[in-house]
């Protein structure tokens, strides 16, 4: 896959979606591409978020550690992104991530990310209202849960 | 040392110098007889003179003297020459003195070099030898660079005038002398007028330069100063960038080369001035010559060829005259340049020689307890650090010692260590004053380290056996030329003072290290090494260096075996994917364009990086391939990619160091030039612009770049003229490239990139550490663990070990502290740069390894956390400079003392 079709990739996107491609591209370059045979390890709950990672192709899981072992909480697919919460809040994992299948990934580093935020507002305020609308999603989805107790 | 210069270079030369004279005095006499010559030629020949009828002759080389008593005696009578005849004779003998002359200038000359030279030698060493005998206080107060700036450069002219010392004013004065008493012959009037200007000089000119000396005094010191204050910004470059006090610095540097342009300015004013004057008195001799000397010869009362003879003669007199002066100059300034070095390196308290003095055999070991007896010890500030300790230490006991903030033990392993001499008591080693021991003994029965580490610019082998290397222990035997030059070295050093110890002797003293040579000793090297756990930072240093195949040839000869274990490893673990290897016959995906095309290591500057593109045999192999517009139009794709992505950020921005191809600087560069070329055809583009873009190409890997320029055909094009390259390559490239071989050993590669023979793939995270680990297990499995952990001793430390880590460096300490196994270890807080649970496990191992094989030497140990004393025999605790308990870890802590609370 070359960097102009990650563009294209990194568009489909929802956070990147409104970016200016040249910059997606720049985004692109600076980050590294990253293959997992299945059942490699992206990250670990716990670890120290350095890196959030766009899947380009194949499919992840996401676990949670419980005490009977890990619990699969979602699965990640093409387009999606995975990992931006660490790096923005610098927290810990809050999960891990785990190839399900032959994995791409285009893993790109914490400081790369945010000099990009700090450089391009337009992107910040992209990345504030996908953001924005999650947390209304989120407050929806619990005033929902709350109401249907 | 000898407060006078003019003694110091009598006691040491006299035979010398009065040899030297001798020889001046004797070349006086050819000197003198040329100044005669001239007159003999234009009053005999030439004139006519005793000519006067034609075909006379006149004897030429008559031999004969008036003899007292005996009267007139003739040796030779000589040969009859005519006036054409005589001319000839007495030109040829006037060339002949010329030369005899000449030659004696040569071997004076010579002489006087090699006799400065020798005591400049003599000069450096002492000075030298003094510094290593400086008691430990004068260190505190010394700039190093200064003192280097005295040995190097102020001692410096003390050389060139020593030779001159004696002979110059000799020669100089003879030669003035003779100059005067041949124009006093001639005539007494022109030679009174010569006298008077002269009196002048030798009155006026030394006067006006005292000045001179007091000015060149103050240059003397400011520029030591000045080397000083650089000394210390380099040595504290970091405290200067961290307080962002540069500015600061560059102020204070550029008052002080103010000052010492002033100090410069003002000399050569007064120099010139001076000279100014000295040439006026010079040039006005003539001229009173001419007029009164030209009045006497139209009175007829003095002949022509006389006046000749005194205008030649006085030529040679300002000459002699102005060297003279210059030599009381120079005697002046170098007096005063003497004294002040000669007063820097005056220190009270000087270690005896004896301390120091070479010794061949080992000391018997110290079987004497070490004690410190009243002993009190105090900063330079005058703080007590000490007050009235006394402790002993018995052989083979091992003590912890632990002190509160101002508690003092670091002192008092300074003390045992005779780092800092005590104020009053002393150190002892059983009834012996440990400070009157030699240091054969104190150096090789005790080890010290700390928590500041002097580490020598030099590989890290030399670092670790630096302290076993006491004396010369064996005597080399030298061949051929080396055996004169060995000759040679040992005469001159005699000559000049120096000793005569061989530096390319083998040093190294085995036995104390537990090893019988240099086979074995790799052996004790592993053990202290994996005890202060340093060997695994030195193995990836030798990953990462290119060794060198005069001494580890079992890796190159094993390169094969490896590079096969390696692929196995790698196939077996389902890692094959790790690694794309080099294959002559395939392109690498995972390299370069660059390294496909050249595929081998650049040996020399020719091939290597940016000179790739431009080297002309290799743009014509691309030219021939076919490749070279190919490449051209790749460049100008990534100049574009590269210029859209990153022309909008600031240079400094740090996604520059994703960009492979170009720097931030050349990016407007690139700029303009992508302008210039975007529409003009390949053919019109100049050669240089051509390799300006095509360079861009040879840094492209697909995988990581993903531009999508490279395509099947394209790489079985590259590998078609990568053969075609080494096909043809000119000898003049023979060693500038070393081809990738699978069979060959890379010696301008790392060994890491030996190993591999191949590039890690960019797209497998954490794949270099995987991969790192691997090659560890292969080398220890195949047996070239050792070898590799000996390419990692060559890495050079860099000055003051800089290029290793505070930790490494103190891990290193303790290994040269361990290795000589001491009979008192003595480890003042030595980890101090390491996290507790480091210290802790390098502890337990120095424990261990110390008494490896029934040794037990005493060791006493600074810890820096009291929690370390449970490891220890005995602990000693102090507080405020004393004493204050001392037991078993077991009696301390069941106490309620301080130990108690400092470990709570």
């Amino acid at each position: 896959m070359l960097l102009k079709d990650e563009v294209g990739m990194l568009q489909r996107v929802p956070l990147f979606a409104a970016i200016e491609p040249t910059k997606l591209k720049l985004l692109a370059f600076t980050s590294d591409r990253v293959s997992y045979s299945a059942g490699q390890i992206l990250f670990r709950q716990g670890d120290e978020g350095d890196a959030a990672y766009v899947i380009l192709s194949g499919r992840a899981d996401i676990l949670v550690d419980s005490d009977s072992g890990p619990i699969k909480v979602a699965e990640l697919e093409s387009n999606s992104i995975v990992g931006e919460i660490a790096i923005l809040c610098n927290s810990s994992r809050t999960a891990t991530v785990r190839a399900a299948s032959p994995l791409e990934v285009l893993r790109i580093r914490k400081d790369h990310f945010l000099r990009l935020m700090r450089e391009f507002p337009e992107m910040t305020i992209e990345i504030l209202r996908v953001l924005a609308d999650r947390l209304s999603h989120t407050t929806a989805d619990l005033i929902d849960a709350r109401s249907a107790k | 040392m000898e407060p006078s210069l003019a003694r110091y270079i009598w006691t040491h030369t006299k035979k010398q110098q009065l040899w030297i004279l001798m020889i001046v005095v004797l070349s006086m006499i050819p000197y003198f007889m040329s100044f005669d010559l001239p007159k003999l030629i234009v009053n005999g020949p030439i004139q006519g003179g005793g000519f006067e009828q034609p075909g006379a002759t006149q004897p030429f080389m008559r031999l004969h003297y008036n003899l007292p008593f005996i009267g007139e005696v003739q040796f030779f009578s000589g040969f009859q020459l005519d006036r054409k005849e005589t001319l000839f004779a007495l030109s040829v003998v006037f060339l002949l003195l010329v030369i005899i002359n000449g030659l004696f200038k040569l071997y004076i000359n010579t002489y006087k070099g090699r006799l400065g030279e020798r005591m400049l030698r003599r000069i450096r060493f002492d000075l030298v030898d003094r510094v290593l005998r400086f008691p430990p206080v004068y260190f505190k107060r010394v700039k190093s660079a200064e003192v280097a700036t005295m040995v190097k450069d102020e001692v410096e002219p003390l050389g060139g005038f020593i030779g001159d010392a004696f002979v110059q004013p000799v020669l100089l004065g003879g030669q003035a002398l003779t100059a005067m008493l041949f124009i006093m012959v001639q005539n007494v009037w022109l030679g009174m007028i010569a006298a008077v200007i002269v009196g002048i000089q030798i009155v006026l000119i030394p006067r006006m330069r005292r000045r001179l000396i007091v000015l060149g005094r103050e240059r003397q010191l400011t520029a030591r100063a000045l080397s000083g204050r650089v000394g210390e910004i380099v040595d504290g470059i970091g405290a200067v960038h961290v307080h962002d006090t540069s500015n600061y610095e560059r102020a204070d540097i550029a008052a002080r080369l103010g000052l010492i342009f002033k100090i410069r300015f003002d000399l050569y004013q007064w120099k010139f001035m001076v000279k100014f004057l000295n040439n006026f008195l010079a040039q006005v001799t003539p001229f009173l010559f001419y007029m009164i000397g030209g009045y006497l010869v139209i009175q007829g009362r003095l002949d022509v060829g006389q006046l000749v003879a005194v205008i030649g003669a006085y030529k040679d007199l300002p000459g002699p005259m102005k060297e003279l002066i210059d030599w009381d100059q120079a005697r002046q300034d170098v007096q005063v340049k003497y004294q002040q070095v000669v007063e820097q390196f005056t220190a009270e308290g000087l270690i005896a020689p004896t301390i120091g003095a070479l010794a061949i055999d080992d000391p018997a070991p110290m079987t004497n307890p070490l004690s410190a007896i009243n002993l009190s010890m105090a900063d330079d500030g005058g703080a007590m650090l000490l007050d009235r300790i006394s402790l002993q230490v018995r052989p083979g006991e091992t003590v912890a010692l632990v002190s509160t903030t101002t508690g003092g033990a670091e002192a008092l392993a300074e003390a045992f260590a005779r780092l800092n001499r005590p104020d009053s008591g002393r150190v002892a080693s059983g009834a012996d004053d440990l400070l009157e021991l030699p240091e054969a003994v104190t150096g090789r029965r005790m080890s010290y380290a700390s928590s500041d580490v002097f580490l020598f610019q030099a590989s890290l082998r030399d670092n670790l056996l630096y302290g076993l290397k006491h004396a010369p222990l064996t005597s080399v035997t030298y061949e051929g030329a080396a055996a004169d030059q060995r000759r040679w070295n040992i005469d001159e050093a005699r000559r000049s003072g120096n000793p005569e110890l061989d530096i390319h002797s083998d040093w190294i003293n085995y036995a104390s290290a537990g090893a019988t040579g240099p086979h074995d000793l790799f052996e004790a090297v592993r053990r202290v090494l994996d005890a202060v756990v340093l060997s695994r930072d030195i193995l990836d240093l030798g990953l990462r260096s290119s060794a060198d195949l005069t001494r580890h040839t079992e890796l190159a000869r094993r390169i094969v075996e490896l590079r096969a274990a390696l692929r196995t490893r790698l196939e077996h673990e389902g890692l094959s994917g790790l690694v794309a290897p080099f294959e002559p016959g395939a392109y690498n995906k995972e390299a370069t364009i660059g390294q496909n095309l050249l595929f081998g290591a650049a040996a020399g500057p020719e091939l290597a990086d940016r000179a790739l593109a431009a080297n002309p045999y290799f743009a014509s192999v691309l030219k021939q391939a076919g490749l070279d517009r190919t490449f051209y139009e790749m460049g100008m794709e990534i100049a574009e990619q590269a210029i859209e992505l990153f022309a909008d950020l600031p240079p400094d921005h740090q996604f520059f160091q994703q960009l492979a191809f170009m720097s931030a600087e050349e990016i407007p560069a690139y700029e303009s030039l992508l302008q210039r070329l975007k529409n003009r055809p390949y053919e019109a583009v100049s050669e240089n612009d051509r390799a300006m873009i095509i360079t861009l190409s040879f840094n492209y890997i697909e995988p990581r770049h993903r531009f999508g320029l490279l395509s099947d055909e394209l790489m079985s094009k590259i590998v078609a003229a990568r053969n075609q390259f080494y096909e043809n390559l000119p000898p003049e490239l023979q060693n500038a490239v070393e081809r990738y071989d699978p069979a060959k050993y890379i010696a301008a590669a790392t060994v890491m990139d030996n190993v591999l023979f191949g590039r890690v793939g960019t797209n497998h995270p954490d794949a270099p550490d995987r991969i790192r680990s691997i090659v560890y297990d292969i080398l220890d499995e195949l047996g070239l663990y050792d070898e590799l952990l000996d390419v990692g001793l060559d890495f050079n430390v860099g000055s003051g070990g800089r290029r290793l880590t505070g930790g490494q460096r103190q891990k290193l300490d303790v290994a040269r502290a361990l290795i000589k196994r001491p009979d008192f270890l003595i480890l003042n807080r030595p980890l101090s740069a390491l996290d507790q649970r480091m210290q802790d496990k390098v502890l337990r191992n120095v424990l261990e390894e110390a008494r490896r094989d029934g040794h037990s030497p005493a060791i006493v140990w600074v810890v820096t956390n009291p929690a370390m004393a449970m490891m220890f025999d005995r602990v000693v605790v102090f507080d405020s400079g004393r004493l204050v308990e001392d037991g078993t870890h077991e009696t301390l802590l069941a106490g309620n003392g301080i130990f108690k609370e400092l470990l709570s």
